[in-house]
C-alpha cells in the first residue's frame, strides 16, 4: 500500500516538473519567436482607461495558414486601431467541452467580448450566455444568435471568392479537371467548395471529402486522387489542406487557398488566395457594444464589403486574360449581376 | 466505375494504400513487441506526436532528412524510456499512465511547434528510391517498387521484427515474460530488463512512425497523427501479436482508406454518403479485429506488472 502511494506521488511531482517547465518555456522563447502567443498579455493599461478586452476560442493553432489564423489576425488589426485593447487567445480547443470551459472563464473574467470562432461551439454558447448578461458574445461562422441579446453571429460568404478562383482555376486548367479537398461537408467548407465548382462550370470538378478537419495525411492521399484522375489545378479549405498543397507543390498541380493566404506553403504553384478579414464586421461589433447593444445581430463578410479579398501570388505570373476574368468575375459579383448558386 | 479501372488510378489506389499502411505497420511492430511482453502502452500516439515534431523540426533547421529520422529515433529512445519507468518499475495502471504520456505528447508538441516554428513551413521529404529492375515490372513495379526509402525500411522491418520474436533468445525472454513473468524469473531471465527493451524499442518505433509521417508529408502540425497512434495498438490486437499479422492490419485499413479516397473523387461514393465512408476504414478493421482476434490469445500476462514474490 505504501509502495502505492509513493508510486503515485512519484507521477504526480514528474507531472508538476513538466508543467513547470511548461510554464518556463513559454516565457523564455516568446522573445525569440515571431509565432503569435497562445496567451497575450494587455499591451498598453492605463489608469485612466480601462482596456477593451476581447477573448478568442479557436478550434487550430493561431497560425494554421486557415480558419483561426483569419480571426486572430484580425483581432491583432483591431488593436492595432485602438490601441487600448487586451487580447487573449485559447487556441487548438477541438474539445468542444475544452472551449465551454475557455468561454465560461472568460465571460467570467469580465471580458467584453468572448468570440467562439467554430460553429461547434454553439451549443455550449446558447447555455452559457445567458448565464452572463453583460458579456458580449460573437459566434461564427454561423447565421444564428439564439434569440440572445447578448450573442453576435457571423458568417463569411466564401461561396463568392470559391466562384472567383473556379472560373480563374477552369481558365487556367489544360486538363479541363480540377480536384477539391475538403473536410466535412457544412458550413464554410461547404459554401466555398460549392461556388468553386459553380464558378469552374465547364471543367470537371472533382470533389473529395475527406471527411476530417485535421487528417492531414488523408488530405495528402486526396490531393494525390485528383492528381490520378488527371487534375492540374487544386484546392482546399480547412486546416488540414496543407497535406494536399505538399502534394501539388511536389507535381507542380496549381493551388487557390482560402481563409489565409497560403502562399508561402508553396510560392511556385499558388495562384490565388481568398482572404477573410474579419475586422470589417468587428469594428461594427465592437461600436454596437460600446453604445451598449451586446448582441443580436448577424454579420457576413463578402466581397462587396472588403471582408473577403482575392489575393494573387507575386510569384505567380497570373496571364493578363485570367486576372480579366477575375476582376470581371469579382466586379459581377459585387453588382449583383453574377450568381454564385450559394 | 470504369474509370476506376485505368492503370493509372489503380497504381494511385495501391500506392496510396502502402503510404497511409506505413505509420501504422511502424508503431504497431514496436508496440507489439511491448505487448508481447506483457506491457500495454497506451502512450503511443504521444510518442509519435513528439517524434514526428523533433523529425520535422531537424529537417527544418538542418535541411536533412537522415537527421530528421534520428531525431525520431532519439525521442522515441526517451520516450519509449520514460514510459518503461512509469509502467515497469513504478508498476502504474497501464491503461491509465499511456493516456498521460498521450496528453504530455499532444500537448507538449503543439507547445514547441507553436513555440519554435510558428507558422507551418515546408520541409524536404524522403528520397524516392526506384528498386533497380523490380521498378520497370509494369503495373506492380509502380504500386509497389517506386517508394520513398522510409517505406522500404518498415516493410523490411516486418521478417526482422518475426526473426528477433521467434528466433533468438531475446524473442523467447519477450515471450516467456509475456506468457509468464514468474516462471520466466525463476529461470534467470531479467523480466525488468526485458520489458525495459521492449517498451523502448516500442518507443523508439513510434519515433521513428511520428517522424516518418511529418516528413513524408513535409510538413508539421498540431495533433498530427490524428490518433493514428491508437489505430496502431489496435491493429496489434488485430494482428494477433504477431508482426505478419500487424502487417496485414496496417495494409487492410491503408487500402480501405484509399479505395474510399479514389472512389470519393470519381463520384463512384455519392457526395450524400461522404461522411459515411469515411468512416469505413475503422468499421471495417473493427469488424476484422473481432472476426481475426477471436481466434487468438492475447499474452496472459499483458498489462499485469511484476513484482518479484508477489
Amino acid at each position: 500500500m505504501r509502495r502505492r502511494h509513493i508510486t503515485w506521488l512519484a507521477l504526480f511531482a514528474a507531472l508538476m516538473l513538466v508543467l513547470a517547465a511548461c510554464g518556463d518555456s513559454t516565457d523564455d522563447t516568446t522573445a525569440d519567436t515571431d509565432a503569435p502567443q497562445s496567451t497575450e498579455a494587455p499591451t498598453e493599461t492605463t489608469a485612466a482607461a480601462e482596456p477593451f478586452k476581447i477573448a478568442i476560442i479557436a478550434p487550430s493553432a493561431s497560425n494554421d495558414l486557415a480558419f483561426t489564423q483569419s480571426i486572430v489576425d484580425a483581432v491583432d488589426v483591431i488593436k492595432g486601431e485602438m490601441g487600448n485593447v487586451e487580447v487573449a487567445v485559447t487556441d487548438g480547443t477541438f474539445i468542444v467541452d475544452d472551449a465551454a470551459a475557455a468561454i465560461r472563464g472568460y465571460a467570467d473574467d469580465g471580458f467584453d467580448l468572448v468570440i467562439a470562432h467554430g460553429s461547434q461551439y454553439g451549443g455550449s454558447l446558447q447555455e452559457i450566455a445567458p448565464e452572463f448578461p453583460d458579456v458580449s458574445f460573437a459566434w461564427g461562422t454561423a447565421a444564428d444568435t439564439f434569440g440572445l441579446a447578448n450573442v453576435f453571429s457571423y458568417e463569411a460568404a466564401s461561396d463568392e471568392g470559391g466562384y472567383v478562383m473556379g472560373a480563374m482555376a477552369a481558365a487556367l486548367s489544360e486538363s479541363g479537371v480540377i480536384g477539391i479537398v475538403g473536410p466535412i461537408e457544412v458550413g464554410d467548407a461547404k459554401l466555398y467548395v460549392d461556388g468553386f465548382a459553380a464558378g469552374a462550370a465547364g471543367a470537371t470538378v472533382n470533389i473529395n471529402y475527406t471527411g476530417s478537419f485535421s487528417d492531414v495525411a488523408l488530405a495528402s492521399e486526396a490531393g494525390q486522387a485528383h492528381a490520378a484522375a488527371g487534375a492540374d489545378i487544386m484546392t482546399g479549405t480547412a486546416q488540414m489542406v496543407v497535406g494536399a498543397i505538399g502534394v501539388a507543390d511536389e507535381q507542380g498541380i496549381l493551388w487557390f487557398g482560402t481563409q489565409a493566404n497560403q502562399a508561402s506553403l508553396a510560392p511556385d504553384i499558388v495562384v490565388a488566395s481568398q482572404v477573410y478579414h474579419w475586422e470589417v464586421i468587428l469594428r461594427d461589433i465592437i461600436s454596437n457594444i460600446e453604445s451598449g447593444t451586446l448582441g443580436g445581430e448577424i454579420y457576413s463578410i463578402n466581397l462587396a464589403n472588403g471582408g473577403e479579398v482575392i489575393e494573387f501570388n507575386d510569384g505567380y505570373a497570373l496571364p493578363a486574360d485570367v486576372m480579366q476574368i477575375a476582376e470581371d468575375t469579382i466586379a459581377g459579383i459585387i453588382d449583383g449581376s453574377i450568381s454564385t448558386g450559394g | 466505375m470504369s474509370d476506376f479501372f485505368t492503370q493509372a488510378i489503380l497504381v494511385a489506389t495501391v500506392a496510396s494504400g502502402i503510404r497511409l499502411a506505413v505509420p501504422l505497420l511502424l508503431a504497431s511492430l514496436g508496440e507489439t513487441f511491448g505487448q508481447r511482453s506483457g506491457v500495454l502502452n497506451l502512450g503511443v500516439d504521444g510518442i509519435m506526436l513528439l517524434g514526428a515534431f523533433g523529425g520535422y523540426y531537424a529537417v527544418l533547421e538542418t535541411g536533412s532528412v537522415w537527421l530528421g529520422l534520428l531525431m525520431g529515433i532519439g525521442v522515441g529512445i526517451i520516450l519509449g524510456l520514460v514510459s518503461a519507468v512509469i509502467s515497469v518499475t513504478l508498476k502504474a495502471e497501464q491503461g491509465i499512465s499511456g493516456i498521460g504520456v498521450y496528453l504530455f505528447g499532444l500537448g507538449m508538441s503543439d507547445l514547441l511547434f507553436q513555440k519554435l516554428v510558428g507558422t507551418p513551413r515546408p520541409v524536404s521529404s524522403f528520397p524516392k528510391l526506384d528498386i533497380p529492375g523490380l521498378s520497370d515490372i509494369p503495373i506492380l513495379g509502380d504500386m509497389l517498387f517506386r517508394h520513398s526509402i522510409i517505406v522500404y525500411v518498415a516493410f523490411g522491418l516486418v521478417p526482422v521484427s518475426m526473426y528477433i520474436i521467434n528466433r533468438t533468445t531475446f524473442g523467447m525472454n519477450i515471450r516467456a515474460v509475456g506468457e509468464n513473468p514468474e516462471a520466466a524469473d525463476s529461470l534467470g531471465v531479467s523480466v525488468v530488463r526485458t520489458r525495459y527493451l521492449t517498451v523502448t524499442i516500442g518507443g523508439t518505433l513510434a519515433g521513428v512512425a511520428g517522424a516518418a509521417l511529418a516528413i513524408d508529408l513535409g510538413i508539421f502540425q498540431q495533433n498530427l497523427t490524428n490518433a493514428q497512434g491508437f489505430i496502431a495498438i489496435a491493429l496489434v490486437y488485430f494482428g494477433a501479436w504477431r508482426p505478419a499479422g500487424v502487417m496485414g492490419g496496417a495494409l487492410l485499413y491503408g487500402f480501405v482508406n484509399s479505395l474510399v479516397l479514389q472512389f470519393k473523387t470519381l463520384g463512384i461514393i455519392p457526395r450524400s454518403w461522404s461522411d459515411i465512408a469515411a468512416m469505413a476504414p475503422a468499421i471495417i478493421t473493427i469488424l476484422a479485429l473481432v472476426l481475426v482476434a477471436r481466434r487468438f490469445r492475447q499474452p496472459a500476462a499483458l498489462t499485469k506488472p511484476f513484482s518479484r514474490g508477489a
